[in-house]
């Protein structure tokens, strides 16, 4: 064996190296990142739902809710989340009694639902913005046609929203994928978890967060692209000055 | 009455079931409130030496110089494109890596500069460049935003280009950004949780600490959520008020009738 190996030979995919730690790390952060944009955008959904609604109590709850995460950092969200959302979902398992003594929340649950509770928060607000973006005038008319309120959303209110929402919903994708680096505190095996562990295995630090760090910033700016392109669909057929 | 002393022996006590106020307001809260200065102490010497940072920052990113525009548009894209706690552990454990193998006078760098084993002053530095790169691109938009017109009228009295970046450029892209400016001081505030990773005990260092040490999860990450919310609506008002004094010329006085104003 060759006695001074180069850096480079430690990111060989195998046993060997750490190229597929890396790899697995790269497609776990992508996956948590992708579900907990999924829920936060359902819960975004329904925040907005309750800002908008007109009932005091639910408006209360939705700036209950944005307001909260908007002021608690995200490592301690996270680490709410975990420790509390797993010991309450279980105490409710138990107490209906679907199963005897919990189950055991695993780290791609919980870093999903902190993840998306914490977006869900940035994404109430963006979606509200847009809903309230949408001309009164159009969501009456259609209420004249005589649609009810799901072919209201599904018609008329949602496609415009999402245009109008597009670029703070890029913003907070890109963000998710960076915050999701946070959630190897509780112990998920993504990204920044494998060149944590790489690192210390080899002292290698510098190498091996540059690697991840790397990785990180090959995700944003794919992302990036890929937005542009989102933004640019989505705007079609709209009437530039 | 809530006995002190039994709220102490709770720390050492057998965690119970259930939700302990008295630990929670009596042991953890005193302990969070200690740890304040150290999160303020993040918070300030990053904020104040980042905003600074940032301005050379914008003004390359600006030029037309590809020689300043380049390094700056980088800079930015790596600050803003990266994880900060992955910038937080490359400068604590790279430096760390590198600072290990020097020598100074013949001795360990590590024990000649006792500073260098302090993790806060990483913690520092990596937040100090994370906000240059955050406010940089920020104040970018905004030096851009500057009325051309005012910048011209500088020219037209015979400014030199750094007395006009002195009285006119910056003066005026600095209000304009203030209140995206406040809004990135209460996420720096929320980053400086992120040194917790490294050791530093500020509230969620502490909070981690004591939850480690008593066993009891709820009460501690609780109250170091009830102090993050109260330091955070204390620095909204901050900046609240300081963004109104900065923009006091600008509010219209409500008394004078605008008919009076406009006579010549």
């Amino acid at each position: 064996m060759n006695p001074q190996p180069s850096l480079w030979s430690l990111m060989a995919y195998g046993d060997t190296g750490y190229g597929d730690e890396f790899l697995r790390g790269i497609l776990f952060t992508l996956q948590i990142s992708i579900c907990g944009y999924a829920v936060a955008f359902v819960l975004g959904l329904l925040g907005a739902g309750a800002k908008l609604h007109g009932s005091k109590a639910l408006y209360r709850l939705g700036d209950l809710y944005t307001t909260l995460v908007r002021a608690i950092p995200e490592l301690l969200l996270i680490l709410i989340v975990y420790y509390m959302g797993s010991s309450v979902l279980n105490s409710i398992l138990i107490g209906i009694g679907v199963s005897e003594r919990g189950i055991d929340v695993s780290p791609f649950a919980a870093a999903v639902a902190s993840l998306g509770f914490i977006y869900g928060a940035y994404l109430t607000d963006i979606l509200r913005g847009a809903i309230q973006a949408i001309p009164k005038g159009q969501i009456e008319a259609a209420r004249a046609y005589g649609m009810h309120a799901p072919m209201r959303f599904r018609r008329v209110i949602f496609p415009q929203m999402i245009r109008y929402a597009i670029p703070g919903m890029g913003n907070q994708w890109l963000n998710i994928t960076k915050d999701s680096a946070l959630v190897s505190a509780i112990g998920a095996f993504e990204l920044l978890f494998a060149a944590k562990s790489a690192a210390s295995q080899t002292k290698e630090y510098i190498f091996f967060y540059s690697i991840g760090a790397l990785c990180f910033l090959t995700i944003t700016v794919v992302s990036m692209l890929v937005l542009q392109q989102i933004e640019r669909r989505a705007s079609r057929g709209v009437r530039r000055a | 009455m809530i006995n002190i002393a039994q709220c102490y022996a709770f720390l050492h006590a057998e965690p119970g079931p259930g939700f302990d106020w008295c630990f929670m307001f009596w042991t953890v809260l005193p302990a969070l409130i200690k740890a304040i200065p150290v999160t303020f102490f993040l918070l300030i010497t990053s904020g104040v030496i980042g905003n600074l940072l940032a301005i050379p920052v914008a003004l390359a990113r600006v030029s037309r110089n590809p020689i300043f525009w380049m390094p700056a548009y980088a800079f930015i894209l790596l600050m803003r494109g990266t994880p900060l706690l992955v910038q937080i552990y490359l400068i604590y454990y790279g430096l760390g890596q590198v600072f290990g193998e020097m020598t100074l006078f013949g001795k360990p760098l590590m024990r000649a500069v006792p500073l260098l084993r302090e993790a806060i002053y990483y913690a520092i530095f990596a937040l100090t460049l994370n906000t240059a790169g955050y406010t940089g691109e920020i104040l970018r938009g905004a030096i851009l935003a500057v009325p051309h017109g005012e910048i011209e009228a500088g020219k037209a009295f015979g400014m030199s280009r750094w007395l006009i970046l002195r009285r006119v450029t910056l003066p005026r892209a600095i209000r304009i950004c203030l209140p995206t400016m406040s809004t990135e001081a209460i996420l720096l505030l929320k980053a400086t949780a992120l040194a917790s990773t490294i050791t530093v005990y500020e509230v969620l260092g502490m909070a981690q600490f004591i939850r480690q040490q008593s066993f009891r999860t709820y009460e501690t990450l609780i109250g170091a959520g009830i102090v993050y919310i109260v330091l955070v609506f204390i620095l909204t008002r901050i900046l609240n008020w300081l963004e109104r004094y900065l923009n006091k010329d600008r509010e219209r006085p409500v008394s004078i009738p605008l008919a009076q104003v406009a006579k010549p």
